[in-house]
């Protein structure tokens, strides 16, 4: 059995699980009956400057019947007397020691406020801070959240006024609306912060009523961008949670990171381990179905680390960070082609329409009697069951015009159905970088580059 | 004898639900979108399915009904009566691994759509000048006539019936469609500017001299003929199984139906004259049939349907005699049938048995043995093939300017209403061409 304990920052937890600071820990009851679910930790819902909510308070991304792959809000940080806030934080701390309890904090930009908020945090015996650096919406408007997340010295010059009255672990939230995700985490590294978390909700207008020609949700009437979360901001989060991974300074500095955006399932959860986080936080999907996914968010993590021969989270940590790499520094001999199991295959031909309209052209239909044939070649007079599915011609790739997209790959609706295959491309193993070194000409001259093609044998029409 | 205390209205109401607006975008949502999809090819009007699915998918319904009445006039019908497992579902990619698309239950949401919201076609093109007499207001007539007005023709429709609608209206049973879905298709059909007169005997009331001088083409869509007869003593206390249909549409009230019913034969018709003495209060139903299971000319799922019904099945038993009381009929003899060799259908041919005589008990007795081949009498010099007027590729029968669809035609293969509709449009090309496109560029909207 793998061992999901975790030390991140010198907070301890018994699973890298935690809620992030967001409505599931809006209150001490919430968080007794996550931590009943087997949630390892909680980031309580941010406190700090005094705020009013508005309602329609949150609108969502549905794909078909799928419900709420992504969801937008325009809630601000907790609405809720501080007092109450820190009253219930340190009924929770004292009712579970073994669980990381973290207070999320978002003040006004001056020294003194943070000191203060950093030193009313630490009264409740909570096990760390986050700095909400992050909230896209209303605070920003009020210099805070984003503000402050998206210019990097301002995110160094607060973080230091918390590290110099902090004792407990600070760890400094990110927002992704920023071009380069790395500057303001240098900026916390640089500043002395614990640890760094992201990635926070993303600047979005989730739609127009296309009967009211309202946005979505109206507010009276009136809407505006909110912050975006759910899986559909995962391949967003990894990216940035790579980015950090990747970079020197911060890679270097050995801060641990704690990923979220986007996880619903073990399996995103294992992916952001792998790409360098060492806790994970959840939001959205908590949202959708309880605190119950907890459960198999553990079991289902544990399983597989089993099966991989994982035995602890930190050795998961960043374990396909090497794999991150520049396109200057990949293969450009490394081939593969599609290839289509016959066995499998449902001749629904999506893969055929989405190679010939938008991809290479090298999908044939061939009939039974192993010619290639038009779409739609049957007769008028030709119908029923039989016929349509005995004379239904079967796509299949023609591999030498294959230029390996894998768009078709991607639009098969049958589990391994396609494969991508590697074949042997006949060339010597080369970069851009090696090319644009040895070869410079090749790399910035057309005629030079027809000229490598035809001495390399690459031939693309 | 006297029947149950039973709703008729009730008992033959439709029996597939229709989707709530969520289960159909669920079941539209699963539609894979399929490119040159099979489930159009088997669809014998080829609906562009996916199309029309899809449109479901994004709530744009007027642009699903609209997909659908490009290919089939009569989609409201077809939804309801096709043979689906056979055709279009039957050929779904999904159908291997998962449940098939419910493809004909999505249709009947998008026409039901159109229905409700009057969201039918209209006429576009120019009128042509051209007049074209269509005989008979069954589907081919229907799909037929209404083809021909959105080319721009004139077209009259002839009906010896009361009602248009031909089998749609009287001859499948109300639990798969409600005559008032063939009605109202009908004037879905008027609309677009066909006019339908109805009561009017083709042969009888009207000449097809008469016809051959008042339009430039004429086309015969009169279906097949009445149930044949069995040829057997006490056969006058027989039902027509067709009229016993017929009455269960437009008057279930007054129908008698017996308490232990007997119904000859074993095909679609059977099954439907059986069920509906099931549900209107028949205590035993048996059905009759010569040959065995295997060679049954029903639908498998009819056969299926049949028995969840509680229909009790006598199988390798030849009719010989109806023994008739004062009251009426109280049993049916038959012979003990053995099969023996292939006959012309392939099918092993049944061999009754001498001296192997025994009796079925029943107070009522069906019969539901297919149809005659059409009645031709009235056109002289028209040629038939095995009984069925014969026509070439584009309909055209032996008499010039004379075309033929529909069942009376249909010497192979099942008959059924998708089919005459696509001979409906069929037809209505190919009399567009031979009398428009000839002489002026074809001009369709
Ligand atoms: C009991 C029963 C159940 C069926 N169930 C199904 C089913 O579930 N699904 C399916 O796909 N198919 C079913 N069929 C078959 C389907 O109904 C027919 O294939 C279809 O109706 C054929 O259409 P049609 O227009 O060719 O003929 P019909 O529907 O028979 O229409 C012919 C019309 O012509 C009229 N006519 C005939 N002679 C003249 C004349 N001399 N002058 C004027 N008018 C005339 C008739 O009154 C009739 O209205 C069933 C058939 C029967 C008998
Ligand atoms: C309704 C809502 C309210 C949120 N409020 C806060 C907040 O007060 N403080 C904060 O740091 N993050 C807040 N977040 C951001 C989440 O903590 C988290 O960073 C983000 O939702 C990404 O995770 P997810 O994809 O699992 O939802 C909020 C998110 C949502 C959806
Ligand atoms: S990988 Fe791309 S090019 Fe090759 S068959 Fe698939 S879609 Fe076509
Ligand atoms: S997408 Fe997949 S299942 Fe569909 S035709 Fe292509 S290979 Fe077959
Ligand atoms: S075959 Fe099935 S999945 Fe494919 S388009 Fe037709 S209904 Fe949809």
């Amino acid at each position: 059995m793998a061992d999901l304990r975790i030390n991140f920052a010198g907070i301890k937890s018994p699973n890298p699980f935690w809620l992030a600071s967001a409505p599931p820990t809006n209150s001490g009851a919430q968080i007794h009956k996550a931590f009943e679910a087997g949630w390892g930790g909680a980031v309580w819902k941010t406190i700090g400057a005094p705020v009013l909510n508005v309602s329609n308070r949150y609108g969502a991304w549905h794909q078909g019947r799928q419900r709420m792959l992504a969801i937008n809000n325009v809630e601000l940080i907790s609405d809720r007397p501080i007092e109450i806030n820190l009253r219930e934080i340190a009924e929770v701390k004292r009712a579970w020691p073994d669980r990381a309890v973290i207070v999320s904090a978002m003040v006004d930009s001056k020294p003194e406020a943070w000191r203060e908020i950093v030193e009313r945090i630490e009264d409740t015996g909570a096990d760390g801070i986050e700095l909400n650096y992050g909230c896209p919406h209303g605070m920003s408007e009020r210099g805070m959240g984003s503000a402050i997340g998206q210019v990097p010295e301002y995110c160094e010059r607060i973080t230091r006024w918390v590290m110099e009255a902090a004792t407990i672990p600070v760890m400094v939230k990110l927002t992704p609306n920023i071009t380069n995700i790395v500057l303001p985490a240098r900026a916390g590294v640089a500043a002395g912060a614990n640890a760094l978390s992201l990635i926070n909700t993303i600047n979005s207008i989730v739609g127009v009523d296309l009967d009211t020609l309202e946005l979505t949700p109206s507010i009276g009437g009136k809407g505006g961008h909110g912050g975006y979360a759910g899986p559909a901001v995962k391949p967003i989060a990894l990216n940035m949670l790579a980015a950090l991974g990747t970079d020197e300074v911060v890679s270097k500095s050995g801060i641990p990171i704690s990923g979220m955006g986007g996880i619903a399932t073990w399996q995103d959860a294992a992916q952001f381990l792998l790409l360098g986080a060492s806790s994970l936080q959840v939001c959205t999907a908590v949202m959708h179905y309880g605190f119950r996914i907890v459960e198999d968010l553990c079991d289902g993590l544990s399983n597989w680390m089993d099966e991989k021969g994982f035995k602890t989270i930190g050795e998961v940590t960043g374990h396909s960070l090497h794999r991150v790499s520049e396109f200057k520094n990949l293969d450009l001999s490394y081939r593969a082609v599609a290839r289509i199991d016959q066995a499998k295959c449902i001749k629904c031909n999506l893969c055929y329409v989405a190679c010939n309209d938008t991809a290479h052209q090298c999908i044939d239909l061939i009939s039974a009697q192993g010619a290639v044939v038009a779409p739609h070649s049957y007769d008028v007079r030709s119908n029923g069951r039989r016929e349509a599915v005995e004379t239904r011609p079967q796509p299949q790739v023609r591999e030498p015009d294959c230029v390996g997209c894998r768009l078709c790959y991607n639009v098969c609706p049958v589990d391994e159905c396609i494969a991508m295959v590697e074949v042997d491309s006949g060339r010597n193993a080369v970069t851009w970088s090696e090319l644009a070194q040895g070869q410079t000409p090749v790399t910035e001259d057309w005629e030079a580059m027809k000229d490598y093609r035809r001495q390399v044998g690459i031939d693309i029409h | 004898m006297e029947p149950a205390r039973i709703d008729p209205g009730k008992a033959l109401q439709e029996l597939v639900p229709p989707l709530t607006a969520h289960a159909a975008a669920v079941e539209a949502d699963r539609c894979l979108y399929c490119y040159d999809a099979p489930c159009t090819h088997a669809c014998p009007t080829h609906i562009d399915i996916p199309r029309f699915i899809k449109k479901i998918a994004t709530d744009n319904l007027r642009g699903s009904a609209e997909t659908i009445f490009a290919s089939n006039l009569l989609g409201a019908t077809c939804a309801r009566v096709c043979p689906v497992q056979e055709l279009c579902e039957g050929a779904c990619v999904l159908g291997a691994d998962h449940k098939p698309i419910a493809i004909g239950r999505l249709q009947r949401f998008a026409m039901d759509y159109a229905r409700e919201h009057r969201s039918y076609p209209v006429v576009k093109a120019k009128p042509t000048g051209k007049s074209i007499a269509v005989i008979g207001a069954g589907p081919a007539g229907l799909s037929c006539a209404g083809e021909l007005a959105r080319l721009g023709h004139k077209t009259t429709v002839f009906e010896k019936r009361e009602m248009p609608g031909g089998l749609s209206t009287y001859g499948i049973i109300a639990l798969r469609e409600p005559a008032d879905v063939a009605l109202e298709e009908t004037r879905m059909i008027e609309s677009l500017g066909v006019e339908i007169k109805t009561g009017i005997e083709f042969g009888r009331d009207v000449s097809i001299a008469e016809l051959q001088r008042q339009f430039d083409a004429v086309v015969l869509s009169v279906g097949m003929g009445s149930t044949p007869t069995l040829g057997i003593e006490g056969e006058e206390a027989v039902v027509d199984g067709l009229r016993f249909i017929e009455a269960s549409k437009t008057d279930a009230a007054q129908l008698r139906v017996g308490r232990n019913v007997i119904v000859i034969g074993a095909g679609n018709t059977a099954v439907d004259c059986a069920t509906i003495a099931r549900r209107l209060g028949a205590a035993r139903v048996t059905m009759v049939y010569r040959r065995s299971d295997r060679e049954m000319t029903c639908y498998e799922h009819e056969y299926d349907f049949a028995r969840k019904e509680g229909i009790e099945f006598r199988f390798l038993a030849q009719p010989s005699r109806v023994l008739v009381s004062d009251d009426g009929p109280v049993g049916l003899e038959c012979l003990r049938v053995e099969l023996g060799a292939a006959d012309a259908s392939g099918r092993p041919s049944p061999q009754p048995v001498a001296g192997s005589e025994f009796v079925l008990d029943g107070d009522q007795i069906v019969k539901a043995v297919g149809q005659n081949k059409p009645a031709l009498a009235a056109l002289p010099g028209l040629e038939t093939r095995q009984g069925f007027i014969a026509v070439d590729d584009a309909f055209l029968t032996s008499v010039a300017g004379v075309y033929a669809i529909g069942d009376c035609i249909r010497a192979s293969g099942a008959a059924s209403t998708v089919m005459a509709v696509e001979d409906g449009k069929l037809v209505a090309t190919s009399i567009h061409r031979q009398l428009v496109s000839a002489s002026a560029p074809l001009e369709v909207s």
